[in-house]
């Protein structure tokens, strides 16, 4: 189980590592210039730019864009390796032989995506990063100025709830896809429908549960 | 010993097993065939303990399957071996790991005698150059016998083979229904064998089962099949131009 455990880690979360940098990158960038664009009044300092890309990365879009991302990558590769297991007759293989398929196909990944949140970390770091390279070399605020914004009026409380808010979406990230897998009929096209139905009910479900957990930890 | 006493499954309204009854016994290769739809598949799953029939009573070696705890029937099925129509081997491992495992699930053999189990069954099944190969680089054949290879490894008392040779060419069929058939005498297992291929019960129809529309239409041996005058088994075994041929010589000759 160890190994299989391990497996899903370098799978669902190492993997997915490079398409998490990359967006939360430019993700941060266009956040500081549409927020510099936003700040006309010169009687706004331009340290808001800077609080406003920290408050924006760190609240929404490190941990819920990057799970919408992660519901497409991850979701759609656990639905269709399930579902082509299932199709493949491997589940009933495993099911012969007397093993709990339920639980050695989806219990690691669950397990694995406990790492989930690591990622996200690294989400907003990067994502803070980028929008500090958009600002300082973009010309719309000076590193000194945008790194003031990022200290500024600093609630830690907000990290805790964006790790809180990811560990859910771990959750649902590594079961609904799951489901949709393992209980599914049919053969090779029906793996494919199966893997879009996944995803936009992963995303549904991450929306609805990102509404409720703000209201109710942030409202 | 397999005795199965009057099974009934249904799925919905459709009514797929209507009360059957047989014995399977040790140390021969019992065939299953008839028409596709016939209700083969399910009468297989039905034996493996996948679908539980809503009547009737399956019973393995005096164990009665319906009154078997959840983990009893986790143990049953480590005493069974599968050989699935698709061979089913796991895409994500080499014909090695495909075969080791079940050893390294319900087994505490170290890596090298687990190794050893590996290479004498592979070696068995006359695979010894494929050991790591995935299944995406062989043949059909080959995946045939990986799977054979898989289903004996943990010494099955009960080996359930789904179409073994379909999509094989006969003389690839021929080979893989004969090493079932050593396979069973050697081990002394209980192997039931679905097919609609007359060339494997010629071969090694030791005992036949003929369903039709989920019963059981007829019984008897390989000897016994061309003889019968049960006229639903006639159709099926005749229905090709070769055996309509052969029964033509069969009955001139006779006359």
């Amino acid at each position: 189980m160890r190994s299989l455990i391990l497996k899903e880690i370098d799978e669902l979360i190492f993997g997915s590592l490079g398409i998490i940098i990359f967006i939360a990158f430019f993700i941060g960038g266009v956040v500081t210039i549409q927020t510099a664009l936003n700040l006309n009044s010169p009687f706004l300092p331009k340290s808001l730019i800077g609080f406003a890309t920290r408050q924006s990365v760190i609240l929404e879009f490190a941990p819920t864009f990057t799970s919408i991302i992660m519901a497409g990558k991850v979701g759609s590769y656990i639905t269709s390796s399930i579902g082509t297991m299932r199709v493949t007759e491997q589940i009933d293989a495993l099911e012969v032989m007397g093993v709990n398929s339920l639980n050695y196909l989806v219990f690691p990944k669950i397990i694995a995506m406990l790492m989930y949140p690591f990622a996200v970390a690294i989400a907003m770091y990067v994502g803070i990063l980028g929008g500090w390279v958009a600002a300082v070399f973009g010309g719309y605020a000076p590193s000194g100025e945008f790194i003031k914004g990022l200290q500024l009026d600093f609630d830690s409380f907000h990290v805790t709830y964006s790790f809180i808010k990811t560990l859910v979406f771990a959750f649902v990230i590594a079961t609904v896809p799951s489901y949709h897998g393992f209980y599914m009929k049919g053969g090779a096209l029906e793996v494919g429908k199966a893997s879009t139905t996944a995803f936009v009910w992963t995303s549904v479900v991450i929306i609805i549960l990102n509404y409720t957990l703000t209201q109710l930890m942030l409202g | 010993m397999i005795e199965v006493e009057n099974i009934h499954k249904s799925f919905g309204d459709t009514h797929v097993l209507k009360g059957i009854s047989t014995t399977f016994e040790d140390g021969k290769t019992n065939l299953v065939i008839g028409q596709s739809g016939s209700g083969k598949t399910v009468f297989l799953k039905c034996l493996l303990g996948l679908f539980e029939p809503e009547e009737g009573q399956i019973c393995y070696n005096g164990r009665f399957y319906s009154e078997l705890s959840n983990s009893e029937r986790r143990n049953l099925r480590q005493e069974m071996g599968m050989v699935f129509q698709g061979s089913a081997l796991f895409d994500s491992m080499t014909v090695e790991g495909n075969v080791m495992f079940p050893l390294g699930m319900f087994t505490k053999q170290s890596k090298a005698e687990m190794q050893e189990r590996v290479d004498f069954v592979l070696e068995r099944v006359n695979l010894i150059d494929a050991h790591k190969k995935f299944p995406s680089e062989i043949s059909g054949g080959m995946k045939k016998r990986v799977a054979i290879a898989r289903a004996i490894v943990m010494n099955p008392k009960y080996l359930f083979c789904d179409e073994p040779n379909s999509g094989l060419d006969p003389k690839t069929a021929i080979l893989i229904d004969n090493l079932i058939q050593e396979i069973t005498k050697e081990y002394n297992i209980t192997t039931i064998i679905n097919t609609h291929d007359m060339n494997s019960v010629m071969e090694i129809g030791e005992k036949i089962i003929f369903l039709k529309d989920g019963h059981k239409e007829w019984e008897g041996t390989n000897k016994e099949i061309f003889k019968t005058d049960n006229e639903a088994v006639t159709n099926f075994v005749y229905s090709s131009e070769l055996f309509k041929k052969v029964r033509q010589m069969y009955i001139e000759e006779r006359n």
